[in-house]
């Protein structure tokens, strides 16, 4: 499967005409049995896809909410190790939902490149991202992952211009991140407008779907951005049910299920829109 | 300046790619790498343009006072009973440390790139206030990102920068040391590309950094090399410099990569000792990983989740260390030791009884190896101590830990 697994569900997806919902959720947070639960949850909740942050004592791109996330979750003692354990056990109750692993390069290169990329692969993980490498840096760990057929998913930004763009989406498959403001997650908001021509350039560099992240938190608008890219991807507002669950001592899984379906809701009804008025 | 000097063999490092070896290059975010590819550029021109350089060399001497004297440190010396000692006094620089040199070659390019506002990071507090400074006097606004910890510990530094115009900002998230407030910097300027230039204070974090800070710390050995050559008639057997991230050391190191006679001589932390697990000595307790925006030898656990560092001096209390020195380290052509919270207390006190200097506690480091180097090196040879500054804004914490009150 891996990075078919993928090209699969964005093809299920255009045929059906809409975008996708891409939940963001960190492994391990806030234990490894909870996140467990959550991760089950999710593509009945309407993720279509599934990007399962890997914590790092150092995440640099991180706005607040994903910084705490990954702090709850090396204090549970989550490893890299340990959510490749978390894909595999997700892997026996679901074989049809994409899963990313998001993180830092350090604990990858730590583990090795083409011992990772093969436990990867045998777990279930059909994409990668790696935040702070960039095509500059890749080609070492673009070569295990070819091999073991796991897809390298790129960032591309608002500072990226055409004339470096080509050698961004090179060697990526699956789809390309857009990131879609200039700063860390959760912090600053996406303006929809201003990402759909971004989407555009993306998709025509590529020639793969584009996801945008990173300044996405509600249902309007994640709606407004389904209605101009492939994927729509919200992390911060999930985990931030995390933290809140957690300090009003409520059960955690349902609060982020149900934001998640809001959030899922909010998409499929956007691109149903965006379909009726193309028809 | 009798002598000689001998071109600089090493002068291919870094790479195009901004590798030292299989050290340094450029992990950083996307959104960030148009910029700092633009700085590399940027800093290119700036490097080869002689207008720029002698701008530079005119703030060096006027501003900060430049060049700073080599010492002989005749009491050291002759209570070691070893090799001659001098020390190159570069705590005389305006704001009392070596960060100045490399401050001014940056706020220069930050102005030449005509960006309009600067971010810096601090540990002990020196960087910050060298950033502070040239910021005060160039008219450009300031924030300093410092660990809440390091906030705590070095109060005379924070007032000093509030003095100086720079706001600091407390940074809390992951364990609030040096490396978070490296952390927060970096969000800062991925957020707010336009306008802003990050002022890194050590030779590391991502291609043109490391070797750009270098070149601006350079003035160090160049100075240091002629000065040994006029006072002795030959070169020293061997520098010896306290490191953290290494800017000071690498600065002086550099100049003399060629001499293959001069011993160059790194000093880490060892905090409460490196069997302890609690220190600061990323080469002699680390392994390679990547951080920061480039690849070195980084304190990192089984997973490769940094592990936090210890050290009496906020200066040195860093994970990591730049990634010439990792380099250097690999090929031998440096050679790196430690020395204990206790031993640079000790050395602390024994510098300022016997030469009058309080050093800071950083250097503190380097002076307390300062002995089995005289010895080894004897009677005959020439030993020279990089004072990287001074120890005013240790002083509280020198008292608390040998228990008096002030």
């Amino acid at each position: 499967m891996t990075v078919q697994r993928i090209d699969a569900r964005f093809a299920a997806l255009k045929a059906e005409g809409r975008a996708a919902f891409v939940a963001y959720v960190m492994a391990g947070d806030p234990d490894a049995d909870t996140a467990f639960e959550i991760l089950k949850g999710l593509p009945a909740a309407g993720a279509d896809i599934i990007e399962l942050g890997f914590p790092f004592s150092d995440p640099m791109a991180e706005g607040p909410p994903i910084q705490r996330a990954a702090l709850r979750a090396l204090r549970a003692g989550m490893t890299l190790k340990g959510t490749l354990a978390l894909v595999r056990r997700f892997r026996e109750h679901d074989q049809l939902t994409p899963i990313i692993l998001m993180g830092y390069l350090n604990p990858i290169l730590s583990a090795g490149f083409e011992a990772f990329a093969g436990d990867a692969a045998q777990a279930g993980v059909d994409g990668l991202i790696v935040v702070d490498c960039p095509p500059e840096e890749a080609d070492p760990l673009a070569d295990a992952l070819d091999a073991a057929g796991v897809a390298l998913i790129r960032l591309a930004a608002p500072t990226t211009d055409d004339r470096r763009l080509p050698a961004v989406v090179r060697r990526t498959s699956g789809f390309v991140y857009y990131v879609s403001v200039a700063g860390v997650t959760g912090v600053k908001e996406a303006d929809a407008a201003a990402v759909a021509p971004a989407v555009q350039r993306v998709r025509k560099a590529s020639g793969l779907p584009v996801a945008v992240g990173f300044g996405i938190r509600t249902p309007e608008r994640a709606a407004a951005v389904a209605r101009v890219a492939d994927a729509v991807v919200v992390g911060s507002a999930l985990v931030d049910e995390i933290a809140a669950g957690l300090e009003s001592h409520e059960s955690v899984t349902p609060r982020v299920l149900e934001t998640a379906a809001r959030l899922a809701k909010a998409v499929r009804a956007a691109s149903a829109e965006q379909t009726s008025v193309q028809a | 300046m009798n002598l000689p000097t001998q071109p600089n063999d090493y002068s291919a490092y870094p790479d195009a790619k901004g590798r030292f070896g299989d050290f340094g290059g450029l992990y950083v975010a996307e959104t960030l790498m148009p910029l700092v590819l633009e700085l590399d550029r940027a800093y290119a021109e700036a490097k080869a343009d002689p207008a720029f350089q002698a701008e530079l060399k005119g703030f060096l001497t006027h501003y900060v006072g430049r060049p700073s004297p080599l010492y002989f440190a005749e009491r050291l010396t002759q209570h070691l009973g070893g090799a001659k000692i001098y020390f190159k006094r570069e705590e005389l620089n305006h704001t009392g440390a070596h960060k100045i040199n490399n401050c001014m070659g940056q706020i220069l390019l930050a102005r030449r790139m005509g960006k309009t506002r600067i971010i810096a990071e601090t540990g002990a507090g020196q960087h910050g206030v060298a950033s502070a400074t040239v910021c005060a006097r160039f008219g450009l606004p300031c924030v300093v990102y410092m660990g809440s910890t390091d906030v705590e510990r070095q109060k005379p530094n924070v007032f000093r920068m509030n003095l100086l115009g720079a706001e600091v900002r407390p940074v809390t998230s992951g364990t609030g040391t040096l490396k978070d407030a490296m952390n927060e910097a970096m969000r800062d300027w991925v957020t707010n590309v336009e306008d802003t230039y990050y002022l890194i204070g050590t030779a590391a974090g991502p291609h043109p950094y490391p070797v750009m800070v270098r070149d601006f710390q350079s003035v160090i050995g160049v100075e240091t090399r002629a000065q040994v050559l006029e006072a002795e008639g030959r070169l020293p057997d061997a520098v010896v410099a306290c490191i953290g991230g290494g800017s000071n050391a690498i600065g002086m190191f550099h100049p003399f990569l060629a001499d293959e006679s001069v011993r160059l001589i790194g000093v880490e932390a060892a905090g409460l000792g490196i069997p302890t697990g609690k220190h600061a000595a990323s080469l002699s307790g680390g392994r390679p990983g990547v951080l920061h925006g480039n690849k070195t030898y980084l304190l990192q656990d089984a997973d490769g989740q940094i592990i936090d560092a210890h050290s009496i001096s906020a200066g040195l209390d860093y994970p990591g260390i730049g990634p010439e020195h990792a380099f250097l380290h690999d090929i031998g052509r440096a050679s790196y030791i430690s020395a204990t919270d206790d031993e640079a207390l000790e050395a602390f006190q024994l510098c300022a009884e016997l030469e009058g200097i309080i050093p800071a506690l950083e250097p503190a480091h380097a002076i307390a190896r300062l002995p089995e180097v005289a010895r080894e090196v004897g009677k005959d040879g020439v030993v020279v101590l990089l004072m990287s500054g001074r120890g005013d804004k240790d002083v509280a914490t020198v008292a608390q830990h040998l228990g008096r009150t002030i």
